[in-house]
């Protein structure tokens, strides 16, 4: 970390870029959150960490705006999104410098106080440990078993655009790396019933605070439709089961295609609801129908949902599957 | 509390395009053949119109099945348009029957205008399918029903 934050002072003192966007420490030891740095002073409330989760790439929409370079910290995750921002022109490469940094997983405090460790007060890595201090005690949990989950079906540590790379001495990789479709697959196996049951029951629980819209790095229309008061469904709390639901499939069907799966969704929605999985669902069908494709893994390629084959299915093959 | 005991009348919204099923509709009405009055037509200048959130809203207004009808693929009017409507769609209804809808209250039918016949069989299809799912509750707004 001491590494990351000597460069950015360099730049910074040397002019050449006009902030640092990164993450400061936030009020518990395991909630940093993202921050613009404008001077070399307020630097020394940076920090990355396994809990720096935030995706920064939506950040340097607004800051492409701004006059100047802005020095923008990305993990290997947030590089795709930041290439996919490119391919749609929401940012400007030229007004970015991106620092690649090195990741070794992001941790989840509720898989931490779900193994019952309460009143955190600092949390060490130990190699595959998690060593946590605590009002009660010291307390060790696997580092494994922490982890969020988009970081145990990891798309890879490898950076898909920056300016220069910095390696960081990281104490504990996860090898064990799932497929990321095992759920969406239970799913499809389910009958049409208990998908029902099961959805009703994950999106009952949303409280439509348009966290997982905000977070999104993929949902980055200035206006968005869910803003409007002709929208049935617009900016208050839902008051029958439709309204969620149609607020979750079009949410996820507006970023189909665009999606990079980085997990930012389900990482802040208050409720826990499995929102990866409507993208996950998209994402796969993609990858049956037309092709695998990854989003953002350049800043060129055609979308899916913008381009088209003449052989292409037709949709009664959804009822003709299974 | 009033006891209901009518016969089930689906609501149905076919959504077609304006150069070839909409006249495929005006030359079945022309030619006399008969399609179920359940079925409420609205007309869209091209099957890629239909934004996926119309099909929602349509339900969402107590739509029991929602049917699009375009232009066969290469006849699209705008060329390329029934290309994106067949991908969005293809990806929707897999979405739907994903969440736990059922499947046979989508559906996507290519109609040109010369085929009236096709327009009427495929309207009798579909009418018959909803009337076999029955009422849409999955997917239904209930403030809409009162």
């Amino acid at each position: 970390m001491q590494k990351i934050i000597e460069r950015a002072k360099e730049l910074l003192s040397k002019g050449e870029v006009a902030r640092v966007l990164g993450w400061k420490k936030g009020d518990l030891a395991y909630n940093p959150e993202p921050a613009f740095f404008n001077c070399t002073d307020e630097l020394t409330s940076f920090t990355y960490n396994g809990f720096c989760g935030a995706n920064l790439s939506k950040y340097m929409i607004e800051a492409s705006k701004l006059d100047g370079k802005t020095l923008v910290f990305l993990k290997p995750c947030d590089t795709y999104s930041f290439n996919q921002l490119i391919k749609e022109h929401r940012v400007d490469r030229e007004k970015a410098y991106i620092i690649g940094v090195s990741c070794s997983g992001n941790y989840s405090v509720e898989k931490i106080n779900k193994a019952g460790i309460k009143g955190i007060e600092s949390i060490e890595i130990d190699g595959e440990n998690l060593k946590v201090q605590t009002i009660y005690g010291q307390k060790t949990m696997a580092a494994k078993d922490a982890l969020m989950e988009r970081c145990t079906v990891c798309k890879g540590k490898e950076h898909k655009i920056f300016d220069e790379l910095i390696e960081i001495n990281t104490a504990y990789q996860n090898e064990d790396v799932t497929s990321r479709f095992d759920m969406v697959e239970k799913l499809e196996a389910m009958t049409s019933e208990e998908r029902f049951i099961f959805w009703q029951n994950e999106l009952s629980k949303c409280i439509r605070c348009n966290a997982c819209r905000n977070a999104c790095p993929a949902c980055s229309c200035r206006k968005c439709v869910f803003d409007s008061n002709n929208f049935d469904s617009a900016q208050k709390a839902n008051v029958d089961s439709f309204e969620e639901k149609m607020f979750h499939i079009i949410r996820a069907f507006h970023v189909a295609g665009r999606c990079t799966d980085c997990g930012e969704c389900s990482r802040v929605c208050p409720q826990g609801i499995p929102l990866h999985l409507l993208n996950r669902k998209f994402i796969k069908d993609i990858n049956e129908f037309y092709g695998e494709f990854q989003a953002g893994e350049d800043a060129q390629s055609k979308g899916p949902l913008t381009s088209f084959t003449l052989e292409d299915v037709e949709p009664s093959i959804v009822g003709e599957r299974k | 509390m009033q006891i209901d005991n009518k016969e089930f009348k689906p609501n149905i919204v076919a959504f077609c395009c304006n150069w070839c099923s909409y006249a495929g509709a005006d030359l079945a009405g022309t030619s006399r053949l008969s399609y179920p009055a359940d079925v409420k037509i609205i007309k869209v200048p091209c099957s890629c119109r239909v934004n996926p959130m119309f099909i929602l809203r349509a339900f969402e207004k107590g739509a029991d099945g929602v049917i699009l009808c375009g232009c066969h693929p290469g006849d699209c009017h705008y060329s390329t348009g029934n290309y994106y409507t067949r991908r969005r769609m293809t990806l929707l209804f897999s979405m739907l029957n994903y969440l736990g809808i059922e499947n046979g209250r989508t559906r996507v039918e290519w109609v040109s205008a010369a085929e009236g016949v096709k327009f009427s069989t495929v309207m009798n299809e579909f009418v018959e399918k909803i009337h076999s799912l029955g009422e849409n509750v999955r997917l239904g707004d209930l403030r809409c029903k009162r």
